[in-house]
């Protein structure tokens, strides 16, 4: 064998040794590197308790409120399975709105409410005109508006 | 014709430097294009505004980030494997170019998060591991440097270069394997782009843009590389002879 041959082999064997041990510290990692919870995992408390972490999801259309001091709002955030109500006394980010998703840091108390230190809003990956997306919004009020008529 | 004389330093310089142009000029005019089509024909987001518009420049800044890496490694790879110089010689010529991609994206990512997540940064696994690729690129830079002899520092870098290269299918899938702040791809390999026409055209055009630029700048910095090692390689001929 010719020491290029040798090289080359090295090389190759390296690569594919590191491929798979990457490939399974990625697959160890796969639990523990999520930026947030979701609220269902929250539900399953796999969450950690007593200690700050963040909670990601959608705000629930017509749960955003405003108490009389005008900075703290109370929502809940939802994965539509489950559902956590949020306390945060702060400024929210421009996209921050019902409907959309958001993720939250803070705690979660006894009582069952999170008390957020930080609300970031989370865009998704759909970019298109004003008008495409008024047209979808009504689209799926109507949808929603037509369930309520059935039931 | 034989195309492996091209693979000696000497005969790609002449080469090299009738290519720039060809890539130099449409890398302006596309530059000139992509940026009129992004700012004035392609239409504002429906819940991002205007604000959307740096997706032109962090898209394909962040993508040839990663792209360049690959394309390092790969050339350092040769370089190591067969012995090749000028092989060695691109990696180092494209290190810096995509180190400064890679920072642009960061960048253009941190000032685009502010006005849309409420934040400049976020340790999330797509952030994380796109600080990681310029890290690398940096690291290859100066472990390149910090080495007087060239073959042993082309060596050196291409270890580092290649066992760097796993982070570049992290950064890709990172959207998709965890929970991440920074959302998911608007362009897939298989389904419908979930981005307007105009808004897809003038991001395609200024990655075009950007690759145009990419392989100008990289062949003027080879041609400096292969003055300044060839150089000396003439020179420890003369002194041994």
């Amino acid at each position: 064998m010719k020491r290029r041959h040798k090289r080359i082999g090295i090389i190759v064997a390296g690569l594919a040794g590191l491929g798979i041990a990457a490939f399974f510290v990625a697959n160890a990692f796969k639990n523990n590197l999520v930026f947030f919870f979701s609220p269902t995992q929250v539900a399953a408390k796999e969450a950690p308790v007593n200690r700050t972490f963040r909670i990601g999801g959608l705000v629930e259309e017509g749960t955003l409120q405003r108490d009389n001091d005008g900075l703290t709002v109370r929502f809940t955030v939802t994965d539509t399975a489950a559902s956590i109500p949020v306390v945060y006394k702060g400024i929210l980010p421009d996209l921050f709105k019902e409907g959309r998703g958001c993720v939250a840091q803070g705690r979660l108390g006894d009582d069952g409410i999170f008390r957020a230190e930080e609300v970031l809003a989370k865009h998704d990956e759909n970019y298109m005109p004003p008008e495409a997306g008024d047209a979808i919004d009504k689209a799926k009020h109507a949808k929603e508006a037509s369930k309520s008529v059935v039931y | 014709m034989n195309l492996y004389k091209y693979a000696s330093p000497a005969t790609f310089y002449p080469l090299a430097g009738k290519m720039i142009p060809w890539f130099a000029i449409p890398s302006a005019i596309l530059f000139a294009v992509g940026m009129y089509v992004g700012f004035f024909v392609a239409p504002t987001d429906f819940q991002q505004g205007d604000a959307y518009r740096i997706i032109f420049i962090h898209v394909p800044a962040a993508w040839m980030g990663m792209f360049l890496y690959v394309l390092m490694a790969i050339y350092a790879g040769i370089g190591w494997a067969f012995n090749a110089r000028l092989a060695s010689m691109m990696a180092s010529a494209l290190a810096i170019t995509g180190a400064m991609f890679t920072l642009l994206s960061l960048v253009t990512g941190a000032l685009w998060g502010k006005p849309t997540w409420g934040t400049y940064w976020a340790w999330d696994a797509r952030m994380t591991s796109t600080l990681i690729l310029l890290f690398l690129y940096i690291g290859f830079i100066s472990l390149q440097s910090a080495i007087d002899d060239t073959r042993r520092a082309d060596r050196a870098g291409a270890v580092l270069a290649l066992v760097g290269v796993i982070n570049v299918p992290i950064i890709y899938f990172s959207v998709q394997w965890w929970n991440t702040l920074h959302q998911g791809a608007s362009i897939r390999i298989l389904g419908k782009p979930t981005i307007a026409a105009p808004m897809l055209a003038a991001m395609l055009i200024m990655l075009a843009a950007c690759w145009f630029y990419s392989v100008a700048i990289v062949l003027i910095r080879l041609r400096c590389i292969i003055l300044e090692r060839e150089q000396n390689a003439s020179r420890f001929a003369e002194v041994n002879v």
